[in-house]
């Protein structure tokens, strides 16, 4: 803050304070000279006043929250740009980036500053830390026995997790359900930890420019057949005849890429819905389902904790 | 009566209102105008873009629909706000917001940083009918979004007007705004916006 408008803050407040004192001295006083409980010499439609002075001890609460606030000035930041004889302040609010955020709070904490929210934080690291540590030092497999965290775990899940996969983590239309053996990038422990730090994106691409409806119903017929369904055999037949444009992500036999996140056709679980309508449909328009990257919100640790919930889910 | 000197501007009612204005005003020229002239309430966030036009055209629809009234976007240095939301607040994250959408209600989420935090997929999904995803959710659904589409006439004249005030637009976005937004539905508007907040001090971890 420039000195201009530092003085200009504390010339404003303190004048001001000096005026309330200023003004309660007069009201305490007896300007009137008249004896309380006597006329007052005003008078209106025969309502006369009486000099009834507020009493004392509601003048001395007027005084006690002047008191406090020359005391409040003198220990918080208020006046301009000084600081308070606490050092205390909220929170960093003049930083322009993380790394600045990050730098001052480094630096109130050497000059032995408070700064209400870091301290706050660090009380809860210093608290929390050493259990995500810990866990961070055990394998997945492991931490999904383990019933404490697991419980940690499914907090967090609900928290950040729920609003796609669902709170019993079984997902829905194009939220993929996590408590069933089939995964689109892989069920391994470290396949479901990258899922979470990077985030997946998902690229089905359309295939309305390249196929005509009816190749598409055909398409779609395929790979209903793919999972044992009942169709027309014919249509089916026809179909397979295109299959091999979408055998480069999902395989000749249907079984799906996990380094693409080509879903499984054959199992009969579909992600995007498993009508022929809705096969149709994917088919038309493609899909591109995302997994927002958790590694910036979260952090590794807490991630860790999730994965082992997740992990747990469809490993018991 | 006399010697009563409270007299004075009990009888003349100009003079109240002139003393009271000056009495209520000192909190506010304290408080309030030097904030307008600092550092922190004018200068940018490292990172912090303009509003894209199909962005800005979704903020509208956002203040439209009365989305603040229960969401907020302020974060505030708490760690219960922050261990959920992200990193709290900074004034230099506002600067180009006119008017800001801090908002003071929660009924539901605080938006600040949602950007990037689910899929375009998702919010669609979520605007349609939010019970579809979150079953025990009371918000509202938004299906008309979906229909109604854009032509982005005032677009460009919005971005002129942001520009008036400071928001670092070109020539060329001002330009372009129109065929940006032409054609797109209010849907992918609004969810272009909300994937836009906050994210302006999120990337720079990445």
């Amino acid at each position: 803050m420039s000195s201009f408008w530092s003085a200009w803050i504390i010339v404003l407040t303190l004048a001001f304070l000096v005026f309330i004192i200023w003004l309660l001295r007069w009201n305490m006083s007896n300007y009137t000279h008249i004896k309380e409980g006597e006329l007052m010499d005003h008078e209106f439609d025969g309502i006369v006043e009486i000099n009834n002075p507020l009493p004392r001890w509601w003048m001395i609460l007027f005084w006690i929250t002047i008191v406090w606030g020359f005391i409040y000035l003198a220990l918080y930041p208020g006046l301009g740009n000084f600081k308070g004889l606490l050092g205390w302040s909220s929170s960093n609010q003049e930083v322009l980036s993380l790394e600045e955020s990050r730098a001052a709070t480094e630096a109130h904490r050497e000059a032995g500053l408070v700064v209400q929210y870091d301290r706050e934080v660090q009380a809860a690291d210093d608290r929390f830390g050493p259990i995500f540590e810990a866990y961070a030092q055990r394998p997945i497999p492991e931490l999904a026995k383990d019933e404490e965290a697991t419980e940690i775990g499914q907090r967090l899940f609900l928290q950040n997790c729920a609003q796609c996969h669902g709170s019993n983590a079984m997902g829905g239309k194009g939220f993929p359900n996590l408590t069933d053996d089939d995964w689109l990038y892989g069920g391994s422990p470290e396949a479901i930890k990258t899922s979470l730090i990077q985030g997946r994106r998902g690229a089905m691409p359309a295939f309305d420019a390249q196929f005509s409806d009816q190749q598409i119903s055909e398409l779609a017929t395929y790979v209903l057949s793919l999972s044992g369904r009942k169709v027309d055999p014919e249509m089916a037949a026809a179909g397979k005849q295109n299959y091999a444009v979408c055998a480069a992500c999902h395989g000749q036999d249907g079984k799906g890429n996990q380094q693409l996140g080509a879903p499984n056709l054959t199992d009969n679980i579909w992600l995007y819905g498993g009508s022929q309508e809705a096969i149709e449909e994917t088919l038309h328009n493609g899909r591109n389902g995302v997994m927002p990257a958790w590694i910036d919100i979260l952090g590794e640790d807490k991630i860790h904790v999730i994965s082992a919930y997740v992990y747990g889910l469809s490993n018991e | 009566m006399k010697n009563v000197k409270h007299d004075f501007v009990e009888k003349r009612v100009g003079w109240l209102a002139v003393l009271a204005t000056i009495t209520i005003s000192i909190g506010g020229l304290v408080e309030i105008t030097p904030l307008i002239f600092q550092k922190q309430t004018n200068e940018p966030v490292v990172g912090l873009e303009p509003y894209t036009a199909l962005e800005l055209e979704g903020r509208d629809i956002y203040i439209r629909e009365g989305c603040n009234n229960c969401h907020s976007q302020m974060i505030r240095p708490f760690r219960a706000e922050t261990e959920r939301y992200g990193h709290y607040s900074l004034a230099g994250e506002h600067v180009w917001e006119r008017p800001f959408l801090w908002g003071s209600k929660r009924t539901g989420p605080d938006l600040a940083r949602v950007g990037g935090r689910y899929s375009d997929e998702w919010h669609y999904v979520h605007l349609m009918d939010p019970r579809d995803v979150v079953p025990e959710s009371n918000m509202p659904a938004f299906p008309w979004l979906a229909e109604n589409t854009l032509d982005g006439k005032w677009t460009a004249k919005k971005m002129e007007v942001f520009r008036d005030y400071g928001v670092p637009y070109t020539d060329e976005d001002i330009a372009s705004a129109q065929a940006a937004v032409q054609g797109k539905t209010e849907m992918d508007a609004l969810i272009a916006y909300l994937q836009s907040l906050g994210t302006g001090l999120q990337q720079q971890a990445n």
